[in-house]
């Protein structure tokens, strides 16, 4: 029996270091709030700054002292990169907390079995719901899902499989066309089919507008996708006398399943909140409309549009219950589309 | 004994692959067809009214439009230039204020934050890019504009001797610093993956050459990771500013809409040419409907190509970024 020596860790932060960095965090909370208690300057932002600034200051002159200036600049650009990702957090927290603070209120059940038909947005909020609006966006989603997935998933097709003659300029297009903004889309539709063709309000006219802007975003994230899989795996379908149609259908494809889904429910989460094009082609209607061919539809989008511009507390509050509806729904596609996402790394 | 005759060997694909091969293809030229319809109808719709205004209407300011009794048109003017003044000032703002800010959360994402943190961080930056804008726009609105001019307030006191921020008229509601602050925090998500996408690709030897020769982790960044992203951060910045112009329900909702060409950046008079076609568009005679196509023309064009300059950096970089 020999005993093991642990092996020395110099690097790893001693008691001594962690007590250093607590003190000096301490500290310049305790010399902000008494900065800000004792000058003019007054608020959250003003202690905020004070607080980052003596940190970052404290920590950059301890470092310089113990290991000189290259270690200072280290020490300055870390507090500033934390910075960085504090700011940028903030406003997800915020935002999150916001909805669900105001939104909470205004979710009943009965919302979720009644239209607007019989309310405005500015009456109590016991009359009326957001059902249409709920019924319209999914109709809206589904119907821009029934065109986009296949043109998107070609596109992906002839980016990867295919890797024809305009492999280049379709792939610079498809960029382009991911910064398309969301009203030249509806303006675009309005201008093409709306005004010579059908000349009314639909939903159909919405989901057109939203098909052009989902499909970017599936033909990308497919491609990428399809791009992980296995070159083997196709030379094996050829090797065994397939044609490259039934190589792409039943090997390619299939063993691409969950990333592809993945690609339709990120488009899905694009487009679901979308609202310019939306309020120019839709109509927005305040009952459920079942049929998407005939008649102004309504959407979560417009609903909420339509209440915040209403402007009473009670609309305000419908806006912000409409908004919580929406971000759950996102939330829950974007968590499924990620759930999907890894388990196809995983594998 | 007679020879078989050799068997024909073509490379000749079957019918099904000639379908399947035409099919894809016709999926993939999809997006030139869209593309190119887009700007076809928009031009088509919009000829009218720019050739009656020509170069003026992007070089003029007013917009009205004149109607008799029976509906008939009698005077229109059509002027775009504030909006578009308004537009670049606004996006502008956004990408001053995002690009720093993503730039260190990329950083930090990449090379200081445990790996557990990376990946929540990540998922939740990420999350917030498919946020929708009308959220930012009543977020922005009812939570963030009382700050947002509370700050302008302050760097009008202490920044005011600077022309960009001087202000003779003190109105700090509504104006193009808010708007760029609500599309700041919009872009910020999209401008962070790009940097982080190109920032994972620094080339891992050198980085750990850097250490090795022992440089501290800012050390590193700078010799390493900088000269290897910056044009690929440039290209995220640039994607980001064409976000910044087309977005449209965001920056109505915050943004004080006047046709009047304003370089203040903190008074509260502004424009967009996104914003300006849904003010527009509910009450719009046909004849000012099509000037609002002529508009998305223009916006389409614009978006168009600060994206296409945007995508060219960021390829330079080597893959391209999201």
């Amino acid at each position: 029996m020999s005993t093991t020596v642990q092996p020395t860790k110099p690097w790893k932060a001693s008691t001594q270091d962690r007590l250093i960095d607590f003190s000096i965090f301490a500290g310049s909370l305790l010399a902000s709030y008494l900065i800000v208690e004792v000058t003019p300057m007054k608020g959250k932002l003003a202690l905020f700054a004070v607080f980052f600034l003596v940190y970052m200051f404290l920590t950059a002159a301890l470092k310089g002292l113990q290991r000189g200036n290259a270690a200072a600049k280290d020490a300055l650009v870390n507090s500033l990169v934390a910075i960085g990702a504090i700011v940028t957090v903030i406003p997800i927290g915020s935002i999150l907390f916001t909805v669900l603070q105001k939104g909470l209120p205004g979710i009943k059940p009965s919302i979720f079995t009644h239209d607007m038909s019989m309310a405005t947005p500015t009456d109590p909020l016991t009359n009326g719901g957001l059902l249409h609006a709920i019924t319209g966006t999914l109709t809206l989603v589904a119907l821009a899902l029934v065109m986009s997935v296949p043109i998107g998933i070609l596109t992906a097709l002839y980016l990867t499989e295919i890797k024809g003659r305009f492999i280049g300029p379709i792939r610079f297009l498809v960029q382009a066309m991911s910064g398309v903004p969301s009203i030249v889309a509806g303006l675009f539709i309005l201008s093409a089919i709306l005004y010579p063709i059908t000349k009314s309000y639909s939903g159909f006219m919405g989901a057109l507008a939203l098909t052009i802007l989902m499909i970017p975003t599936i033909a990308r994230t497919s491609e990428e996708v399809l791009n992980l899989i296995p070159n083997d795996l196709r030379e094996a379908g050829v090797a065994l006398g397939g044609t490259q149609w039934r190589t792409v259908a039943m090997i390619v494809l299939p063993a691409a399943k969950s990333g592809l889904i993945t690609a339709v429910i990120l488009g899905v989460a694009r487009i679901a909140g979308e609202t310019a094009p939306i309020l120019l082609l839709t109509g927005g209607g305040d009952r459920v409309n079942p049929n998407a061919f005939n008649g102004p539809m309504g959407s979560l989008p417009y609903y909420i549009w339509k209440s915040f511009n209403a402007g009473s507390p009670e609309a305000i509050t419908r806006a912000w219950a409409g908004l919580l509806v929406l971000v759950g729904l996102v939330l829950i596609l974007f968590t499924s589309a990620r759930y999907l996402g890894s388990r196809k790394g995983a594998k | 004994m007679a020879t078989p005759t050799p068997r024909e060997i073509s490379t000749e694909p079957r019918r099904s692959d000639k379908v399947f091969r035409s099919v894809v293809t016709a999926g993939g030229l999809s997006s030139l067809v869209i593309l190119g319809l887009i700007a076809l109808f928009l031009g088509y719709r919009g000829f009218e009214v720019l050739r009656q205004e020509g170069i003026g209407f992007i070089t003029h300011a007013d917009w009205s439009i004149t109607t008799d009794d029976a509906g008939n048109v009698t005077e229109s003017h059509f002027g775009l230039s504030a909006m578009l003044v308004g537009t670049i000032m606004c996006a502008l703002v956004a990408v001053v204020i995002a690009l720093p800010i993503s730039v260190f959360s990329a950083l930090f994402l990449n090379f200081y934050a445990p790996g557990w943190l990376k990946k929540f961080l990540v998922a939740i930056i990420d999350m917030m890019a498919a946020f929708p804008s009308i959220l930012f726009g009543i977020w922005g609105f009812l939570v963030l504009m009382p700050s947002v001019e509370y700050w302008a307030k302050l760097i009008h006191r202490y920044l005011g001797w600077i022309p960009l921020f001087d202000l003779q008229v003190p109105v700090f509601t509504r104006s193009p610093f808010v708007a760029g602050v609500v599309l700041a925090i919009m872009i910020i998500p999209i401008i962070t993956s790009v940097s982080r996408e190109v920032f994972s690709q620094a080339p891992l030897d050198r980085i750990q050459a850097a250490y090795a020769l022992g440089a501290t982790r800012w050390a590193m960044i700078k010799a390493v990771v900088i000269p290897h992203g910056r044009s690929g951060v440039i290209g995220g910045a640039m994607l980001g500013l064409g976000r910044a112009m087309g977005e449209t329900v965001a920056v109505f909702t915050v943004l004080n809409i006047v046709f009047q060409i304003n370089w203040h950046v903190l008074l509260g008079v502004g424009g967009n040419v996104a914003s300006l076609i849904i003010l527009k568009f509910g009450d719009a005679s046909p004849y000012e409907i099509k000037a609002l196509m002529a508009a998305g023309l223009v916006l389409f064009l614009l978006t168009l190509v600060v994206n296409a300059g945007a995508n060219a950096i960021v390829k330079r970089t080597g893959k391209s970024g999201r």
